[in-house]
């Protein structure tokens, strides 16, 4: 009987132990939190100097946003109303240094949200975890938006929703408040991947997927970005900047510098494959 | 089924049931229904959802404008009443969020979508006596005040509303102050925008605006001009709006904004709008001032690039309507 005792005891022990290692990984908790300094290795020009003017290379846009990207003047973003805008989450992850961790249930010891914080004009994020329900149709939509996030593996899923009408590139291509992100948190030892994927029924013909690295950086101190709006140029009370179709001055000039079709540097899917 | 009121109430109101008042005015308000697609519409699966937006104040959402109601110890005051069918949906949401009686009603506009359910709530309310009493004094007591611009009322006289729906106080100067629930209202006339009786609402301690539907988040604004509606008019009330809203850092939150028809807002969402609207006028006046015809006009699509995002090609309010009525509006 001893024998038989001990080895039923094996057993029940390898059962509950194989159980606890699958309950893990069905609710892994990979641990994504620290500083994180942006390495900005890719899209640097894009990223830092920032985009030319009507430079749409690569975007998979549709005539609307195409329109609304012509139209755009720079000059509005000296306007009270802009100065002070964080990146929207969606543009977040391309431009600034990264904090991130986690608010933890003290009783069930769950995590329960991830939090994020960024460098440039400080926006927060609360990615939850808790499977609550999104806000009601009638709620505001934010620059962050409402993110819900699950564990694959090593990944954090995150859809956010809810979002303020932001853009896919900052030199005036639109992402409406109808779109939508999908993002996946992989990290490998010291470095973080957040693979961004944008949908937006309004002015995107596909998905359009951006990657950004990120290396830890224990010591990464990030300074207050405090910001108050003022009024830097007089303007006529509600006057606000864009040119009028077909008399944008840099109309020409990013595929002329680069030898580019001027069709081809005003995007669309097509531009984002091979030939 | 009767609808029941508070105890402070009840004597006023214990004749007046709901069944009554939809029968004197459904018929009636159904006539008026402007807004054609909107008169087929099947109000018995029409739910009222209630948002908290701040401190006592809340967005009430069924269909037509948003509703605004704040309660505190004075009584409830609303902002506008959807439909007569809805009346009795709304105000039972009322009731759950207030137990007082409904002391005013103040009308955005004149359009049956925001005042069509006036006439069947405001008996079920009870005027503040003691000061000035715009009613009969022998009515005074008898019914919530409702409020509105001069036009307003002249407009639903025209359109022979029910008496019971008319506005029992107007104003005819930009401004009309109140001070309501333990803070300042101010009532700011927006001239010749949606139509020619719109008002804001500023709640100044609370810090919410509603704006009617000078702002909407879901569609072009929509331009009543033979109810004296302009575009400029439009523009002019949502710059209004900017100047009124101030964000919390970050250009989020701050001052709420509670629109005429969508979600809840803030002056991000405003300027979004504002600069839209401006931009399409802008457009639109440039390619009128060029000699263009209105066909004209409309064939390089001037509204292109906001389309998918506010455009209709059918219902009440086409894209079509709107640049016709942009195009009338920048003339000279």
């Amino acid at each position: 009987m001893r024998p038989a005792s001990h080895s039923r005891f094996i057993g029940v022990f390898l059962v509950c132990s194989s159980a606890a290692v699958l309950s893990t990984q069905a609710n892994a908790q990979f641990d994504i939190s620290g500083n994180w300094r942006a390495l900005i290795h890719e899209d640097q020009p894009e990223r830092i100097p920032g985009p030319d003017i009507m430079e749409y290379v690569g975007l998979p846009i549709n005539e609307a946003a195409r329109i609304a990207g012509m139209s755009w003047d720079p000059a509005q973003l000296a306007m009270p109303e802009f100065q002070c805008r964080p990146h929207p989450s969606d543009y977040g992850s391309r431009h600034s240094n990264l904090r991130v961790w986690q608010e933890v249930d003290s009783a069930s010891q769950k995590t329960t949200a991830w939090r994020t914080h960024r460098e440039w004009q400080e926006p927060e994020r609360t990615i939850h975890m808790d499977q609550r329900e999104r806000p009601a149709t009638y709620a505001p939509h934010t620059w962050q938006g409402f993110s819900l996030g699950t564990w694959d593996g090593n990944m954090l899923n995150i859809l956010t929703t809810d979002l303020k009408r932001g853009y896919i590139r900052r030199n005036g291509i639109p992402r409406s408040d109808e779109g939508e992100l999908q993002e996946h948190y992989i990290r490998h030892d010291e470095f973080l991947t957040i693979i961004a994927v944008v949908k937006d029924p309004v002015y995107l013909t596909e998905p359009f997927i951006r990657s950004s690295n990120y290396i830890i950086d224990p010591a990464l101190a990030m300074a207050p970005y405090p910001c108050s709006p003022a009024v830097e140029i007089e303007r006529a009370w509600g006057h606000v900047p864009h040119y009028l179709p077909g008399q944008n001055p840099f109309n020409g000039e990013y595929a002329n510098r680069y030898g580019i079709d001027l069709d081809d540097s005003l995007g669309g899917a097509q531009t984002m494959y091979p030939d | 089924m009767p609808l029941t009121t508070t105890a402070n109430h009840s004597t006023l109101c214990e004749e007046k049931t709901m069944s009554r008042y939809f029968r004197n005015f459904v018929a009636g308000s159904l006539a008026l229904f402007s807004l054609g697609s909107q008169a087929q519409q099947n109000f018995d699966d029409v739910e009222i959802e209630v948002l908290p937006v701040r401190d006592g104040i809340y967005m009430l959402v069924g269909a037509g404008g948003n509703i605004t109601v704040q309660t505190g110890v004075d009584g409830v005051l609303m902002i506008d009443t959807q439909y007569a069918e809805l009346s009795e949906k709304i105000y039972s949401k009322i009731q759950e969020l207030s137990p007082a009686p409904i002391r005013y009603i103040i009308n955005t506009h004149s359009h049956p979508d925001h005042v069509g359910g006036n006439a069947n709530l405001a008996p079920l309310g009870a005027t503040i006596t003691g000061g000035n009493v715009a009613r009969l004094q022998e009515d005074a007591g008898d019914g919530a005040t409702i409020v509105a611009f001069e036009t307003v009322m002249n407009n639903m006289v025209e359109e022979k509303y029910p008496v019971e729906s008319w506005p029992s106080e107007t104003f005819f100067v930009e401004r009309k102050d109140m001070y309501f629930n333990d803070e300042g209202i101010e009532i700011l006339h927006q001239p010749n925008a949606h139509t020619d009786g719109d008002v804001i609402v500023w709640f100044r301690k609370t810090d919410v605006v509603v704006t009617g539907d000078v702002f909407t988040t879901t569609m072009y604004p929509f331009i009543d001009k033979a109810k004296g509606g302009s575009i400029n008019g439009v523009i002019a009330a949502l710059n209004t709006i900017v100047d009124i809203t101030i964000p919390r850092a970050k250009q989020e939150g701050g001052t709420l904004v509670v629109p005429g028809h969508g979600r809840l807002a803030d002056e991000a969402d405003v300027v979004e709008y504002r600069d839209m609207v401006t931009i399409i006028r802008d457009r639109i006046k440039a390619l009128r001032d060029s000699g263009m015809t209105l066909e004209q006009v409309k064939a390089p699509g001037p509204t292109q690039d906001y389309d998918s995002r506010y455009g209709s090609n059918e219902g009440f309010w086409t894209t079509d309507m709107f640049i016709e009525a942009v195009y009338d509006g920048v003339q000279g």
